[in-house]
């Protein structure tokens, strides 16, 4: 049966309510987070349950994911940290606070940490261009954006929700 | 002077509904509803002189003018996608005073008879778009949404729609396709979408920030509006100031302030002893302006930018200091445009991958001595070949940065001749 239908029955609905009844096709991108949210990627099987759902074919479906950047289709750390280094950014010192910090976490741009946990990545500007240095994480949770950071409170931040996310795990 | 559109700086808890109605709220929307015609709250608009405050300055009341009314249902979309690198003045609307912001897309909906609304948001604003949903159902349970408003046999419901990190789609007939479930890329215009926007249907998309001047025009009147700014460019302006000065922010100033002003007696001028350079006026698709004192004395609205060489647009103001060079600057802007592109046409398509391709030679030192006008000639060929204006952006600071200020790029360029 369709995951998202058995286990999001409500948000599925209240997502449809959203828009005109003979345009379901409207709930791919809100249908797509939804997807998304547990794993923090979207595979085939996803792809098929949102096409049902919104009444379009799977290709549809995949055209869609790999248009927007925010949607993952290649597994990653379930905690996606974003760095803008954007040029208003960049102006006021981003692109050192980025080396620092994937130095400090022993990656490389865009990679994952060892344990598979975190990955880090350049993003373009998030419209908080006078909160330098900023990066947002994108969780279950959503998105959530930290602004005024230094390397250090970058860290605490992202060793906090690690530690949240393995004790789901371990859960 | 107290402020307009950042009320939240004169009133704590505006964002709170309850304080937002002990300050009037409301009454604007409630007063058009119950006593005013549609024509005449467009009418109004159009006497404001109130014009979009997106990017590119059409007057809002004449755009509401041409709602197609042989065709039905309409819808009223608000761009809320705020992706131009520098601005971040609409997140400080929808965080801070998300009521006047939400009032404005109700009374822009009576105008043009709209019973639905969008407030389409960045996928970024994740926890913007939950907040506006909260103060929606606020709304609805105080009786500002729904079915027979204020008693009368008007109906409206606003809805948000979160975008998923595209910055064409802040381009209003890219987000229209994404807003339907589909890939966010440009529609051919004409048709434009007064008269097919929405599920085909009559559709008017205005920023976040347009919107939110409509209650006070409505509420204190059109002549009131105009004794801020200019002529051609009445009201106020949230101006967002980033880059290279002592107190980057928003900044809510009448059109045609000084970039001077705005830099030095708003901003605190800049850091560390340097001296301004370059100021781009309109995020990173501005063209580069030299900051002369010529400049630096001109009164920012939408003609008199113009003057020096660069558009006003959506009033981003990136200030560059006299440290940086222009050449990492353009190779900065490319990285966003080679990434943004939405791929639909070739000259765009293909004219980022190139111009950041011999962009980045340039900038690594392993440029010919011909790749400055290499580049310049890439930028140049795409002018006015792109369906949309994403293209033409791109292609702004590499041609003024180069015009303006070619030793930059020779420097750079000149390192290793022989290599090609
Ligand atoms: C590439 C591109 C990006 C744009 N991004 C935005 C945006 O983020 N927000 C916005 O309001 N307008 C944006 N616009 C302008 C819109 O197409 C449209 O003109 C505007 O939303 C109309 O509203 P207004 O008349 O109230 O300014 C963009 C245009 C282009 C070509
Ligand atoms: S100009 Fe660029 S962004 Fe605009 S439609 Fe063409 S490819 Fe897409
Ligand atoms: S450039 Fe980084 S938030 Fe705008």
């Amino acid at each position: 049966m369709n995951r998202l239908l058995k286990e999001y029955p409500q948000e599925v609905e209240k997502t449809l309510a959203k828009y005109p009844l003979e345009q379901k096709r409207s709930a791919v991108m809100p249908l797509l987070y939804l997807a998304q949210r547990d794993k923090m990627h979207i595979d085939r099987q996803d792809m098929i349950d949102v096409a049902e759902i919104c009444g379009i074919t799977e290709t549809e479906v995949k055209a869609i994911a790999g248009f927007y950047t925010l949607y993952h289709e290649e597994p990653g750390g379930k905690i996606r940290v974003q760095v803008c280094t954007d040029i208003a950014c960049a102006l006021r010192g981003a692109d050192e606070f980025y080396a620092h910090l994937c130095e400090r976490l022993g990656v490389e741009d865009g990679g994952t940490t060892p344990d598979g946990a975190v990955t880090v990545e350049q993003v373009k500007c998030l419209a908080a261009c006078h909160n330098v240095p900023v990066f947002q994480v994108q969780n279950a949770d959503g998105l959530t954006y930290y602004e005024n950071q230094s390397v250090e409170s970058a860290l605490e931040i992202i060793e906090k929700l690690r530690q949240g996310e393995s004790q789901e795990e371990a859960a | 002077m107290s402020h307009i559109l950042l009320r939240h700086r004169d009133i704590p808890d505006i964002n709170k509904l309850d304080v937002y109605l002990a300050n009037g709220g409301f009454s604007a929307f409630r007063k058009v509803v119950t006593g005013m015609d549609k024509q005449a709250v467009v009418d109004e608009v159009k006497k404001s002189g109130l014009r979009g405050r997106g990017g590119a300055g059409f007057p809002t009341g004449l755009k509401w003018s041409f709602i197609d009314n042989n065709s039905w249902p309409h819808y009223v979309v608000a761009n809320a996608d705020e992706s131009e690198p520098g601005t971040f003045k609409d997140r400080e609307i929808m965080e801070q005073n998300p009521f006047q912001f939400l009032e404005g897309v109700a009374i822009a909906s009576y105008a043009v008879g709209a019973n639905a609304a969008y407030v389409y948001l960045r996928g970024e604003f994740w926890q913007q778009a939950h907040f506006l949903d909260e103060c929606i159902a606020e709304m609805e349970k105080a009786g500002f949404l729904g079915d027979n408003l204020f008693d009368t046999d008007y109906s409206l419901r606003i809805y948000t729609h979160l975008g998923a990190g595209a910055y064409i789609c802040g381009e209003e007939t890219a987000l229209l396709e994404s807003l339907e479930g589909k890939r966010g890329q440009p529609r051919l215009r004409p048709p434009f979408p007064p008269s097919v926007g929405l599920y085909g249907k009559p559709t008017i998309v205005n920023n976040v920030e347009t919107l939110t001047n409509v209650p006070p025009i409505i509420e204190r009147g059109a002549d009131w509006y105009r004794t801020f700014g200019t002529e051609k460019s009445p009201g106020v302006k949230i101006f967002s100031l980033s880059g290279n000065v002592e107190k980057p922010g928003n900044y809510e100033l009448p059109l045609g302030t000084t970039f001077r002003e705005l830099i030095f007696t708003h901003g605190g001028g800049i850091p560390n002893g340097r001296g301004v350079k370059a100021i781009m006026p309109a995020g990173a698709s501005s063209s580069v302006i030299v900051a002369t004192d010529e400049a630096l004395d001109t009164p920012m609205d939408y003609e008199q930018v113009q003057n020096v060489g660069s558009v006003l647009g959506s009033a981003s103001v990136i200030v560059i200091d006299d440290s940086y060079s222009m050449e990492w600057v353009v190779n900065k802007t490319l990285h966003f445009f080679k990434h943004e592109s939405c791929g639909k046409c070739t000259p765009c398509r293909e004219g980022t991958y190139w111009m950041l391709n011999i962009s980045n030679r340039i900038h690594q030192g392993r440029g010919s001595a011909q790749d400055v006008d290499l580049l310049y000639d890439v930028a140049k060929q795409i002018q006015s070949k792109c369906l949309c204006a994403l293209g033409e952006f791109s292609t702004m600071a590499v041609v003024t940065g180069i015009e303006r200020f070619r030793t930059d790029f020779d420097s750079q360029g000149q390192s290793t001749p022989a290599e090609g």
